[in-house]
Formats: C-alpha cells, structure tokens, sequence
C-alpha cells in the first residue's frame, strides 16, 4: 500500500514537474494577492504588522484553492482516473496520495515564501517561525479537504467556482487558528495551543477525508 | 395469522408512491398548525408579553430570531440524517426530504441573521458584530448556499442527490468545529463585550412567545417540506 502511495506521489511530482508553469501561477498567485493588500490598505508599518497573519493566510487559503481544480481534472480527462477506480489499490490511499503531491506542490512552496511576504508587512523576525510553522501544519488540511470539494464538482460546469463556495466555509477552522497561532505569538504569548489544534485537526483530516473524497470519487465517477 | 401481518411495515411509506398521498395529508396537518401557533406565537410575543425593562420594545424580535436561528441548526442537521440514511439504504425518499429540506433551512438562517442585526441595532448600536454566534450561523449560511449550488449544477439526478448528501455530511461534521473554532477566535480578538449567554431570568409568558414560535416554525418547517417532496415526487415520476 505504501509502495503504491510513493509511486502515485512520485508520479503526479513527475507530472507536475513537466508543466512547471501550472505550479508556479498558483504561487504567483500567492504573492500578488499578497501584495495588493498594502496598495489597499495603506503602506502604514502598525496596520501591516497588524494585518500579516490574517493577509498571508487568506492568500494561502486562495492560492491552494486555486490549484485543486487540476487535483483530479488531468486524471479524469485522460481516463487514468477509472483506471484507479477500477485498480486494487484502496482508493483512499489513492486520494491521500495524490492530496499529498497536490500539497507538496502548492502548500510547501507557500511555506517557504511565505516568510518573505511577512517581511514586506514588517513583521518581527522571531514569528517567521511561527508563521511558517503554521503555515507548514495548516497547508496539509487544505489539500485534502479540498480534495474531497475537488472530488464532487468534477467535470461540472464552473466547477471552479462551484469548488471554492463548497471549500471555503469548511476552511474557516484552519485559517483561524492559523492566523490566531501567528497573532498569538505577536502578542508575546503562546501559540502552542493554536499550533497543537492545527495539528490535531490534521490528524482527524487525514484520517478521514479520504475517504469522504473517494466515496465523493466514486459518486462522481458512476 | 401468520408472521407477516404481525409485523408493522416499518418502510411501507419509504416508497415515494405510496408517500405521496400521506405527505399531503401531514402538509395540511401542519399549515394548519403553523398558522394557529404562528398566531398565538405572535399575539403572545407581541401583545401579551411584558416590554424588557432594559431593552424596550425592541426585544420583541427574538420572538422571530430565536426560533429561526434553532430552526436553521435544526434543519440542517435533519437533512444531514436524511442524506445518511439515503446514502446508507439508497432510497431515494430519503434524498428528495434531504433536497426539500435545504432552502426552507437556508430561508430559517438568514432570517436568523436579518433579525439578529434588526435586534442589534437598538441594542448593540451596530448592525453586525463578529459574535461567535453571528459568524458561525454566516458560515452555516454558506453550507447551506454550497449545499444548494452543488445540487443546482448537477444535472444527472443520480449523481446530483448522492453528491449533496456527502456534502451534507462532510458539513454536519465540521459545524461544531466551525463553532468551537469561532468561538475561541471571538475570545481571542474583543473580549466578552457582548454576550447573549448570560440570560436574564425570563418572564414566563416571553418563554411562552419564543416556544410556541419555535413550535410554528417547526410545523411550517414540515409543511412546506412536504408540499416540495410532493413537486420532487411528480418531477421524478414522469
């Protein structure tokens, strides 16, 4: 089962490395809205700092919505997608694995940027960590909840749109502690509490929303 | 006798032909109902009830805002267990109440909200406030339009209940998530300025209002129900 899951990951990696344009658009993404909000807002250094956590999270929440349209798209057009119905892999596994690569691409590089973005809003070195921190366990649940949005507006007209009005509200735990884990530590307090929620929502994610994206798969699929 | 007629037929109305006719029977049952309690809700609410001492007149929307807001939680969870149910015996009754139920839920939620910025001007002196409960009753909101946008854009049938019922389960899930997550959220930014849990010692007749509203509204729930499982009943027999 784990050797199906590397190969499915290795595969969509592959996949996404032939078309490097897709992945860097929605990063792109990420950084423009990112930077549109000081144009906005105003350029006052109180105001950004104030506004960081909330911004950069709201963006990453776009940005990786924006590329789960593609999560299962490719898949379907090409037919590869019933041959995974039809293969002995549990297709839990399979929708794990390809939320997974999905992450990898779109969320890992949010990580990584992300502290960038922070420092254009001026925001203190020490909660680049924390940021990051958050961003790193938050990204994960955004996969594979979107997973199962991506699942159920498969091949329907304005799907992405359709997906993003399905996902959104169910993303709003994430992107409150998320950004609460970033103002906590701004504060100068924990951010543990908000950090170990984050977590924990990730573990019941994980465990459980594959399989509401592949029972979603094969409602989609019959 | 034999074993047969002694057993009561559990899922003798599960088969929407047959349900049909009793549908329309309980739809008027209910109309009727509603519209007595509904009156009697409002003579009470309206008429009967003492003014708050604190809150003036403008109390008297809760009579509307408190039984709309349980009904939307309600309805929402209802439809969840009807879409299981579908899901779990693939009867397709049970996705046609899961369907009926969703705008008259999505109608009780922003009534709920509508009434709840009426009350909260006179009140709070602002129309809106990022309250827990405000928020997370927008989100529900948001469910339901998902709920219901979903549904609008599938056009195989099949594919369009099953689909709808998942979504409303992944979403009956995540609500007190939504709720907790909210509520700590709220903690975190102002403070307890305003809280609407530390409930005054009620007169008796204002409960009176706020329940025989709720019950109103729980009958009018069911009527409207089933007049649309009626309309889902023709659409699909034809």
């Amino acid at each position: 089962m784990l050797a199906i899951a590397r190969t499915l990951v290795a595969r969509d990696l592959l996949l996404a490395m032939r078309r490097k344009s897709d992945v860097a658009t929605a990063l792109l993404f990420f950084v423009i809205v990112a930077s549109l909000f000081p144009l906005g807002i105003g350029a006052e250094p109180n105001q950004l700092r104030a506004i960081a956590p909330g911004v950069i999270w709201v963006a990453a929440l776009l940005s990786s919505m924006l590329s789960l349209v593609r999560l299962f798209a490719g898949d379907h057009a090409d037919g590869t997608l019933e041959q995974m119905l039809l293969g002995a892999a549990p297709l839990g596994v399979v929708v794990a694995a390809k939320a997974l690569a999905h992450w990898i691409v779109s969320g890992l590089p949010l990580v990584l940027i992300a502290p960038v973005i922070a420092l254009q809003y001026d925001v203190a070195a020490p909660l680049y960590a924390v940021l990051a921190l958050s961003l790193l366990l938050g990204t994960p649940i955004l996969s594979i909840i979107g997973a199962i949005g991506a699942a159920l507006t498969l091949g329907l007209r304005g799907g992405g749109v359709l997906l993003s009005l399905l996902v959104l509200p169910l993303y709003v735990p994430v992107l409150i502690m998320g950004a609460g884990a970033v103002e906590m530590a701004a504060a100068g307090l924990s951010s543990a509490g908000q950090l170990l929620l984050l977590g924990a929502f990730l573990v019941v994610a994980a465990a459980f929303a594959p399989w509401a994206a592949a029972a979603a798969l094969r409602i989609s699929m019959e | 006798m034999t074993t047969q007629t002694q057993n009561i037929r559990w899922f003798w109305f599960s088969s929407p032909a047959t349900f049909y006719p009793l549908a329309g029977t309980v739809a008027w049952i209910a109309g009727v109902l509603a519209a007595a309690l509904m009156v009697a809700g409002l003579y009470v609410g309206f008429v009967v009830a003492p003014t708050d001492a604190t809150q003036g007149e403008a109390y008297r929307i809760i009579y509307i805002h408190v039984a709309a807001a349980w009904m939307s939680m309600f309805l929402y969870v209802v439809m969840a267990a009807w879409s299981a149910v579908g899901l779990a015996m693939n009867a397709r009754l049970s996705f046609m109440m899961a369907r009926a139920l969703a705008p008259t839920g999505a109608l009780f939620t922003f009534i709920a909200l509508w009434t709840g910025s009426l009350w909260g001007k006179p009140t709070w002196g602002t129309w809106w406030v990022w309250d827990a409960r405000l928020t997370s009753e927008l989100v529900l909101l948001f469910l339901y339009f998902g709920y219901l946008a979903l549904q609008a854009s599938i056009d195989d049938r099949r594919r369009s209940d099953r689909a709808g019922a998942l979504l409303a389960i992944v979403g009956v899930v995540n609500v007190p998530i939504i709720y907790y997550s909210v509520q700590w959220w709220n903690t975190l930014h102002q403070g307890a300025s305003v809280s609407l849990t530390r409930a005054p010692s009620m007169a008796k007749t204002m409960l009176l209002g706020m329940l025989l509203m709720a019950l109103a509204f729980w009958m009018y729930s069911i009527a409207v129900t089933m007049v649309r499982v009626r309309c889902e009943i023709r659409e699909n027999s034809v």
